[in-house]
């Protein structure tokens, strides 16, 4: 039974199969290429860049648990928090003063609480891991509220910061930390990514989908539960250290359920399950948080919310660019923000009413979209077709 | 020897009910033993507390003279407990490729390693196509499960349970809802089972039942009610009483 000769051609094909879901797509390459680029030539944005970098780590991590092993999570910012207070209090107090060192010691402290924190998650529904996930934050807020050493809240002040590897001196402009944080962000996604496209990551893949089958074949579900939540927590605890050396400051927001929600809209708007989801959700809902906040200070979170609700309607792509569109008609006539309400809500009823035609139209839409895309894929990948007809 | 699997005064509660009733049932190694019963006669709940989905309320499991009664789940296929299930559990998202590779690797103690790229091993892959190959499944082995007929759907929940290489393997109910045009395949599947695998098979078709199995056991009312081989339980009168559906007394 062991030796019996698997017919070599359909090997070969699996071979291949298995191989190409591993391999790095253009799409890829150039995200990252478009990543660097922006190091040279969007040097007065680093500041919010930075700060996009640290949000797509976040999401990233949030995306392991909810996109790769299907755990919900309202709760995430505890490591983040955890992580950012750690950073924080290495540096003041002078107990790991150079700053890689102190994000790795406080990524390894994260992790410990995520460990521990993981069994919580272990069992019950969505709802109830919500609520646990929820409860460990809140609760993780009002210590970080009480103690001492973190500042209560006033939050830590006087943090600062020594060289990265004795060597790059955070600069004023913020080009340090965005380089820093760049990396820090790529390396860990470069880890992500094995992780999923590894035996492991599979096995996540097979109890996200079915657990009581993935007992059955000899998988320990919550062994593997326990260790995804680990890994998600250091990385969550790295992303709130590199804020907090970004910044040379932690306050308690950086345990507030606002974060944890935010980073779940995210992965969210962006898509869960691909890894990229979490970091293009973060580009997007930075990008659009800065520019609303810039035009409407005040009520910049009505767009932001018309823009969720229009993306559930209609979908992620089409919803966003209608809601960018009565946010455009309301800017071009200068609407007062009283009668943008009034004429907003009248355009969702009439979409809303209509719905059932708009996606009749969307999808045909997605049809053609989807079928020039195919077409043009075909005509690249022409000369390379070693793949076994009917894959 | 002791027999492979042997359970003894096994008993199952759900509240008042009770689901099965001190059943001590022994199959020998190599057996093709089949488990039959009128509906609700608690043939699952059989299968559930052997795997380990359930737990007894009172009586032990033994494989293999090793008493098993509480180990998880996921251990019991370790020590080579594998099942079907009677509807289908499998992993919609993955292709049958991934999903036997899952369970072959599972089973040489590779699916912990995280640093390692799916595929790279070429003896899980060896094992996987020879699999999908046996199960008739290589022409759609990189399709999403869910796209799947529901006879090649069928096949693979069979053939995720011999990528495990059980000792004991329970069938529960394998031709289930299968279509008259795909349920031959699905037969010649669990003839063609390797002869050194234990097999328990629960099933309602007694064609079935009795073109394969060399020992029947009838449960009725969760608790053993004739065992034997194939001709003396077809002779039984009490068996043919609850086929037809009268009235059991004792």
């Amino acid at each position: 039974m062991i030796d019996r000769a698997a017919n070599p051609q359909l090997v070969a094909q699996a071979h291949g199969l298995l191989a190409s879901r591993t391999r790095w797509s253009v799409l890829e390459i150039a995200f990252w290429l478009v990543a660097l680029a922006s190091i040279f030539l969007l040097q007065s944005k680093h500041l919010i860049l930075t700060e996009i970098a640290i949000l797509a780590l976040f999401a990233l991590s949030l995306d392991l648990l909810l996109g790769y092993a299907g755990i919900v999570s309202l709760g995430h910012a505890a490591f983040f928090g955890f992580g950012a207070y750690c950073a924080g209090i290495l540096a003041k107090y002078g107990i790991i003063k150079e700053p890689v060192l102190a994000l790795l010691a406080s990524g390894i402290a994260a992790m410990a609480l995520g460990f521990v924190t993981s069994f919580l998650v272990l069992r019950g529904s969505d709802l109830t891991r919500l609520m646990v996930t929820l409860g460990v934050a809140l609760v993780l807020r009002e210590i970080a509220n009480r103690l001492e050493i973190t500042g209560g809240a006033d939050g830590l002040q006087g943090v600062v910061m020594e060289p990265i590897l004795g060597h790059f001196q955070f600069d004023i402009f913020g080009k340090t930390a965005y380089v820093y944080s760049l990396i820090v962000l790529f390396i860990l996604f470069l880890i992500a990514r094995r992780i999923v496209h590894s035996p492991f990551g599979l096995s996540l893949r097979s109890v996200k989908g079915n657990p009581l089958r993935a007992s059955a074949v000899g998988i320990h579900v919550n062994g593997r539960l326990v260790a995804i939540y680990t890994i998600a927590a250091g990385m969550a605890g790295v992303a709130g250290a590199l804020l907090t050396q970004a910044t040379q400051f932690a306050s308690l927001s950086v345990l507030d359920f606002e974060r944890s929600a935010d980073v779940l809209l995210i992965l969210i708007i962006g898509g869960a399950g691909y890894l990229y989801g979490g970091l293009i959700g973060a580009v997007l809902f930075k990008l659009v948080q800065d520019y609303l906040a810039n035009v409407t200070p005040q009520y910049w979170q009505f767009w932001l919310g018309l823009a969720l609700v229009m993306m559930i309607l209609f979908g992620r792509v089409y919803g966003a660019v209608m809601a960018a569109l009565i946010f455009a008609v309301c800017t071009a006539l200068k609407l007062p923000f009283m009668q943008s309400i009034v004429f907003t809500v009248a355009v969702v009823a009439t979409l809303g009413i209509a719905r059932p035609h708009i996606l009749r139209w969307t999808s045909a839409i997605t049809a053609r979209a989807v079928a020039v895309q195919a077409g043009l894929k075909a005509r690249f990948t022409r000369k390379g077709s070693d793949h076994a007809p009917g894959a | 020897m002791p027999p492979v699997l042997e359970t003894k005064g096994l008993i199952k509660q759900f509240g008042g009910i009770t689901a099965t009733n001190d059943v001590s049932l022994i199959i020998e190694k190599g057996a093709r033993h089949a488990l039959i019963g009128p509906n609700g006669a608690g043939k699952t709940t059989i299968i559930n507390l052997l795997t380990g989905v359930l737990r007894p309320t009172a009586g032990t499991i033994w494989l293999d003279g090793q008493d098993i009664t509480n180990l998880e789940a996921h251990k019991r296929v370790q020590l080579g407990i594998a099942r079907t299930f009677q509807i289908n559990q499998l992993f919609a998202e993955l292709t049958p490729l991934e999903t036997i590779g899952l369970a072959v690797s599972e089973r040489m103690e590779l699916g912990r390693q995280w640093w390692r790229l799916v595929g790279s091993k070429g003896i899980v892959i060896d094992e996987s196509v020879d699999i999908l190959q046996r199960f008739n499944l290589a022409d759609v082995l990189d399709e999403r499960t869910a796209t799947l007929p529901y006879g090649k759907q069928r096949l693979l929940e069979i053939a995720l349970a011999i990528a495990c290489r059980p000792r004991v393997l329970l069938l529960d109910e394998p031709a289930a809802g299968v279509p008259e045009a795909e349920r031959h395949g699905i037969l010649d599947a669990v003839a063609a089972l390797p002869s050194d695998v234990t097999v328990l098979l629960i099933e309602h078709d007694m064609d079935i039942v009795f073109s394969f199995a060399d020992r029947i056991s009838v449960l009725v009312n969760g608790a053993l009610f004739v065992e034997g081989p194939p001709e003396e339980v077809a002779r039984d009168p009490r068996v043919k009483a609850v086929y037809l559906g009268e009235e059991v007394h004792g």
